[in-house]
């Protein structure tokens, strides 16, 4: 029996709709590896000249020649990991609260504030958190935690001017904590309902249900949230870049300024004057461009992991 | 339990447990279980107030700080000349939406195309690659974008405002096609068949059935592009934030001032006088992209609405 034949325009036109829709999605994939390869290539001055002794090298003396990211590295590793340890749980919190406890109306209204936080621009925040927060900081937060805690020595003594990883991490905690809520409140909503009832219906309290359903359905998603929200605050520049206060070494006490790999680049990158410290700038994006696709990558193989056990359940 | 039997130890004949109209109180482990539950509950709660509360913080100081800068002057005219007060971001605003627009309208029909091919024409394997290829790009940080386009279209010539306008649609790219990906999703498949059955070509099913009735959700994560891009700063720093005195809006040859540079120049400067200034630019934005926001909320709110009738 012979197939009714299309005529030939629409022959013509299906062609064309598929090459132009696939030659879009051949541009997105160019487009990351050109991007891939542009940031290596620019790096490639400050490679040969440094190698891989540029991640230990603490120094950053433009007038020298000298190039290392050993104090960025540190700066990002801190502020980042400082970040995560709080915006992670607060972030959760409100994913449980919003999809267990809040009552629809109010889910209505919270759950789209708390997104809204996330679209607030990094710059605004930043901003606010030189002028408002940092003062805030070292009138009252700092010199408390210092006196109560103070024999950490992360809790040294208050700077005068407000500038400092402390409020780069808390900066970086806002930033993060609405990306957390939203998508962990999501994971909490594809727990099925007959496994909370279930534990409802055995006399399990609220928290009993919480800690024995909801967060081992979802701990690897759960996982992959904060991995997500780790990248977003380590690749994170501009609002760094006004709060941190380009500290140029590795202090311990968090009051003291520092200052992380994007925030630098952010920093210098106009003012570069010669081509090594073009070069040195393009290596800290080269260190940033592994660092956010490692981070990526991992939060897809560990929710990947997730969907696969699901579906082993 | 432990009270019940200690009870029924020392009584004579019924506990007073067993008053059937006493009313039912948790006691013992219960009761120290419900303490436990309440606080963690208590801590949630605690901790959705605290990003409400910083939320609230923020948006006050931009509206209390701001609002009294803005006025008419302010929104359309040019920045004070050196040393001068008055004046206002008026290029700016105009430079803002020139760039973004142009963003738009490279990634907006780039990222439709990809979400068409993954959700109707591609192979699993492709589509998930693609996914992946999205949801990284999507993770780079907006800086590493911002040095890509300052080395693929900068270096060797100068600023332009169209390398800010590229840098941005590769922000907005993964951001549309994710967008249009789950909306074409939502697209019954009984559409697809009837019109199939129909006999016509597959570009007539998907440029006249299938893709007008995804357009409500793709509008949508369009606009909430629009909102991210026009807040983002770190790739505009890089391309188009050297405009001292070159107010001609040569969009290929020069950069053009922009809100977000605009802040942030006004931020790291020491004047307190420019800061005012800031927080008027802070406002401007912020209204901008919370009302899109907004809209692009209820847009989709509606469509969802329409889709479940």
């Amino acid at each position: 029996m012979a197939r009714p034949r299309l005529r030939i325009s629409d022959r013509v036109g299906d062609r064309l709709l598929l090459s132009a829709t696939g030659l879009a999605s051949a541009i997105a994939v160019l487009l990351l590896v050109l991007i891939a390869w542009q940031v290596f290539k620019g790096s490639g001055t400050a490679f040969h000249k440094f190698g891989f002794g540029f991640l230990t090298g603490t120094t950053w003396k433009p007038n020298f020649n000298q190039y290392g990211a050993g104090t960025l590295l540190f700066g990002t590793f801190v502020t980042g990991v400082f970040a995560l340890f709080l915006a992670a749980p607060i972030g959760i919190a409100i994913g449980l609260y919003l999809s267990l406890m809040a009552p629809p109306r109010v889910r209505a209204i919270i759950g789209p504030v708390v997104e809204m936080l996330a679209a607030i621009p990094s710059v605004i925040i930043g901003f606010w958190g030189i002028l408002v927060l940092a003062p805030f900081l070292v009138k009252h937060a700092e010199p408390q935690l210092h006196s109560t805690v103070g024999f950490i020595p992360l809790f040294g003594l208050p700077q005068t001017n407000g500038a400092s990883m402390f409020a780069a991490g808390l900066i970086l905690t806002i930033m993060v904590i609405p990306i957390v809520a939203s998508i962990s409140r999501d994971l909490f909503d594809t727990v099925p309902r007959e496994l909370q009832e279930g534990a409802s219906a055995l006399g399990a309290t609220r928290w009993e249900m919480i800690r024995g359903v909801m967060l081992p359905t979802t701990a690897s998603g759960l996982a992959a949230t904060s991995f997500l929200g780790l990248g977003r605050a380590l690749g994170e520049a501009i609002a760094v870049t006004q709060v941190i206060g380009a500290g140029t070494k590795i202090n311990t006490s968090l009051y003291e300024t520092g200052d992380t790999l994007a925030s630098r680049l952010a920093n210098q990158f106009q003012n570069a004057t010669d081509q090594l410290q073009t070069s040195s700038l393009f290596y800290l994006g080269a260190l940033l461009l592994i660092i956010g696709l490692g981070s990526n990558l991992l939060a897809q193989w560990i929710g990947r992991r997730f969907a696969v056990q699901k579906a082993h359940a | 339990m432990t009270t019940m039997t200690s009870d029924l130890a020392h009584g004579e004949g019924l506990p007073p447990e067993l008053d059937p109209a006493r009313p039912l109180v948790a006691s013992g482990n219960l009761r120290r279980r419900h303490v436990v539950s309440t606080f963690f509950s208590s801590l949630a709660v605690l901790a959705t107030a605290f990003a409400v509360a910083v939320m609230v913080i923020v948006l006050w100081t931009v509206v209390s700080r701001g609002g009294s800068v803005i006025s008419w002057d302010f929104l359309t005219k040019a920045p004070p000349l050196f040393g001068c007060a008055g004046g206002g971001i008026g290029r700016a605003i105009a430079g803002t939406g020139l760039i973004v627009a142009i963003a738009t309208a490279i990634a907006m029909p780039l990222g439709i195309l990809i979400a068409l091919y993954t959700s109707e024409f591609a192979s699993p394997r492709a589509r998930s690659f693609i996914r992946l290829v999205l949801d990284l790009l999507n993770g780079l940080p907006s800086i590493v974008i911002g040095i890509f386009a300052f080395g693929l279209l900068v270096a060797g010539h100068h600023q332009s405002a169209f390398a800010g306008s590229f840098a941005l649609s590769i922000i907005m790219l993964p951001l549309i096609a994710r967008a249009s990906q789950e909306s074409l999703a939502q697209v019954p498949n009984g559409l697809r068949e009837a019109a199939n059955a129909l006999g016509v070509g597959r570009r007539q099913s998907v440029l006249g059935v299938i893709l007008p009735s995804a357009m409500s959700g793709i509008l949508t994560g369009t606009i909430l592009a629009v909102a991210r891009a026009a807040g983002e700063t770190a790739p505009l720093l890089i391309v188009s934030s050297i405009y001292k005195g070159s107010y001609s809006f040569d969009f290929f040859g020069s950069a053009i001032p922009n809100i977000p540079v605009e802040i942030f120049r006004l931020s790291e400067s020491a004047d307190p006088a420019g800061y005012e200034r800031a927080w008027g630019a802070a406002l401007v934005l912020v209204i901008f992209i919370l009302a899109t926001s907004v809209l692009g909320r209820m847009l989709f709110a509606r469509s969802k609405a329409k889709a479940s009738r």
